[in-house]
């Protein structure tokens, strides 16, 4: 290299330094990038690799049952007593097909009213439902199913309501069912959202061709609109499926006599049995099942609109 | 903000930094305690760091499994004391977490009822681990209005009759009470005592409640999930604490409670000492206040209970008239004895065998109960 006869070098080896450093850059604009990147990389992979790392080491350790000290060698032990211990497949399916129920009902509700926001509604009426379909994120996740409880306890809301028209009362506080409502209320927002953006970015020209080929409103809707929407569909289902998954709290509030989720299970084995290890094993469980779920949403294309 | 809401801030921000300041002129310490809610209440703490200069940091757990828990995080150095119910003292004293304490230097230890000086969930060979605080029963709880006739034995919360509208804890102790309704229905298992089960008398208490989930509404986690339970009319019996009782009734619920003709559980706190605490003399310091009939008798009012301080019955009184016999500080040994005390289960059965149920099989079986 050239520096030995630059005359700057006597005076500031920082800024011989300095240049040379700028100049490798330039000639390898990967570097660059990577010296970006880096830090960035570093942090994501420390906090959120290095968990999950801990987790699935965790799941192959075991616990000393009296003094509760982790016992340091490699075991299938947990997963051993996961699989054959019906109570853990009870409440890995209970939570599996919770969760699915309440994607579907998510879906159901709210594919019409984004439809509204996104094609029907004029701009201030569009403003306004966002409000409204935001305002709820705005309260304390707990105060929300806490209201729950009032509205669906034997002596709440719904009842009252259905004595007044003469009906009988519906005896849902505290049951599986319960935990369904709550759940699908809570995540409406997070289906609405994506469902909604995909709405929107269906030209209008589409729709037109559609019905100058002869298709009814019907017909339109089945194989134009649908398939393009699809995506966010399932963009939306990925959000109210994990997060229903991951929950412990609703089951502990509004849930009965059986509804332990996942979540609840790895909570005591934790907190109560000072069970880490085990707690960890089980919570292998929804980070797989959200592994399948993943890749069969990759298929139907949820990430391409994201 | 006004110009005089600030001046209001600073005179009070100075008027609670004074004591403070006045405190730390003694020799004091901090003192990190596991405590039940209502325990470390500034009614008693307080006038406590003022007199000692021994401030007070305060970790509330929320279940005996918590506190052991908490007790053993961080290699056991991050607590100094706690207020250990029955059923976890013998895990942490079998796990070398609390140390040893002598009685002698704790004034008021002489007026204690006779029960509490070495009950054995905290004295174990004569070697005290700990100074025996305030008890309960684990009462039966229900609805005046909705269950007639007023019921007199645990076999209401198994019956069908209330199907759909029974609450009991959750919590895998709750074992033990179908075991004392076993112990005294069914003779022919042979329970001598409610936490030494082995397997086949377990087997049975397992197989009661089982055929009492289907009556559950809920397993209540916390108090005031009870509470709300009764209040609206979602439960009307269940398994529950007085501190619930009179919660409710102060909020005007028809509710009423008892001990059941089978006797109950119950429950016997000890305060401990963590084996690494760094500040023995204020550990000391506060087993010495805690005992004093006045915080026994405030505490005992506060949360429900009774004190095992036999001098604190007439300043509960002067507190809150007719409080000493609302809360059996005065019962006599009789209704102490129909209570059987919430202890660790353990493989010995005490009577020379090991072939006892421990509390991980306690444990393993409730988790698998609630499925």
């Amino acid at each position: 290299m050239a520096a030995g006869l630059d005359p700057a070098q006597g005076l500031s080896n920082g800024v011989g330094a300095r240049r040379r450093f700028g100049g490798a850059l330039w000639r390898r604009p990967w570097l660059k990038g990577a010296s970006l990147l880096a830090p960035p990389v570093l942090g994501f992979l420390l906090i959120y690799i290095a968990a999950l790392v801990a987790l699935f080491v965790y799941a192959f350790w075991t616990v000393d049952p009296f003094t509760s000290l982790t016992i340091h060698s490699w075991t299938l032990e947990n997963f051993r007593e996961l699989w054959h211990g019906s109570t853990y497949r009870t409440v890995a399916f209970r939570t599996v097909s919770i969760a699915a129920a309440v994607t579907v009902t998510d879906a159901i509700i709210a594919f019409p009213f984004a439809y509204f926001m996104a094609r029907v509604a004029g701009p201030r009426i569009r403003a306004l439902l966002f409000i409204l379909v935001l305002l709820p994120l705005w309260a304390s996740y707990l105060a929300r199913v806490y209201a729950w409880r009032l509205i669906l306890n034997s002596d709440g809301l719904l009842n009252w309501s259905l004595h007044k028209v003469g009906l009988p009362s519906a005896g849902i506080a505290y049951t599986n069912t319960a935990m369904w409502i709550v759940f699908s209320y809570i995540w409406l927002p997070f289906m609405i959202l994506p469902v909604y953006a995909s709405l929107e970015r269906i030209p209008h020209s589409y729709i037109e061709a559609s019905r100058d080929l002869g298709a009814k409103g019907g017909r339109t809707f089945r194989s134009v609109i649908l398939p393009l929407a699809l995506p966010g569909v399932v963009a939306g289902s990925i959000f109210t499926f994990s997060l229903t998954l991951g929950d412990y709290i609703t089951p502990v509030l509004v849930g009965g006599a059986s509804s332990q989720f996942i979540g609840n299970v790895v909570y005591d084995s934790v907190n109560q049995a000072s069970n880490l290890p085990f707690g960890a094993a089980f919570a292998v469980v929804p980070v797989v099942v959200m592994g399948i779920y993943l890749l069969a949403a990759r298929k139907l294309g949820a990430f391409d609109a994201l | 903000m006004t110009k005089r809401m600030w001046a209001l801030l600073a005179t009070l921000a100075v008027a609670a930094a004074f004591p403070a300041a006045g405190a730390t002129k003694q020799t004091g310490g901090t003192l990190n305690m596991i405590a039940w809610e209502g325990y470390l209440q500034p009614q008693w703490v307080k006038p406590f760091t003022k007199a000692t200069g021994c401030t007070i940091h305060a970790k509330y757990g929320g279940s005996s499994d918590e506190m052991v828990t908490l007790m053993r995080s961080g290699g056991g150095n991050q607590y100094d004391m706690v207020s250990a119910s029955g059923d976890a003292s013998l895990r942490l004293i079998y796990g070398k977490d609390v140390q040893t304490v002598d009685p002698s230097k704790i004034p008021d230890f002489k007026n204690f009822g006779q029960a509490f000086k070495s009950p054995p969930n905290n004295t174990i060979g004569g070697k005290h681990y700990g100074i025996s605080l305030q008890w309960g029963p684990n009462t039966l709880l229900y609805n005046t209005k909705s269950v007639k006739p007023a019921p007199t034995s645990w076999a209401s919360i198994y019956s069908p009759k209330y199907k759909g509208k029974v609450t009991v804890p959750d919590n895998p102790i709750q074992i033990a009470d179908a075991a004392l309704y076993l112990m005294k229905t069914n003779a022919s298992l042979g329970i001598k005592d409610p936490y030494e089960l082995n397997s086949t008398q377990f087997n049975a208490a397992i197989s009661l409640l089982k055929k009492q989930k289907p009556l559950i509404k809920k397993y209540w986690a916390l108090a005031s999930d009870e509470i709300s339970l009764f209040k609206n009319g979602d439960a009307v019996i269940g398994a529950s604490w007085p501190y619930q009782t009179n919660t409710l009734i102060a909020d005007k619920a028809p509710v009423k409670d008892l001990v059941p003709k089978e006797g109950a559980t119950g429950w016997l706190d000890t305060w401990m000492v963590s084996a690494k605490t760094k500040n023995l003399d204020c550990a000391y310091k506060w087993l010495a206040w805690v005992s004093t009939p006045k915080v026994q008798a405030q505490q005992a009012i506060y949360f429900g209970e009774t004190p095992v301080n036999s001098k604190a019955c007439a300043i509960m009184d002067k507190l809150s008239k007719g409080s000493c016999a609302q809360y059996h500080a005065n019962a006599p040994l009789k209704y102490f004895k129909q209570i059987y005390f919430w202890k660790t289960p353990i493989a010995d059965c005490g009577n020379g065998k090991k072939n006892c149920m421990d509390y991980t099989k306690w444990q393993q079986a409730w988790t698998q109960l609630k499925g």
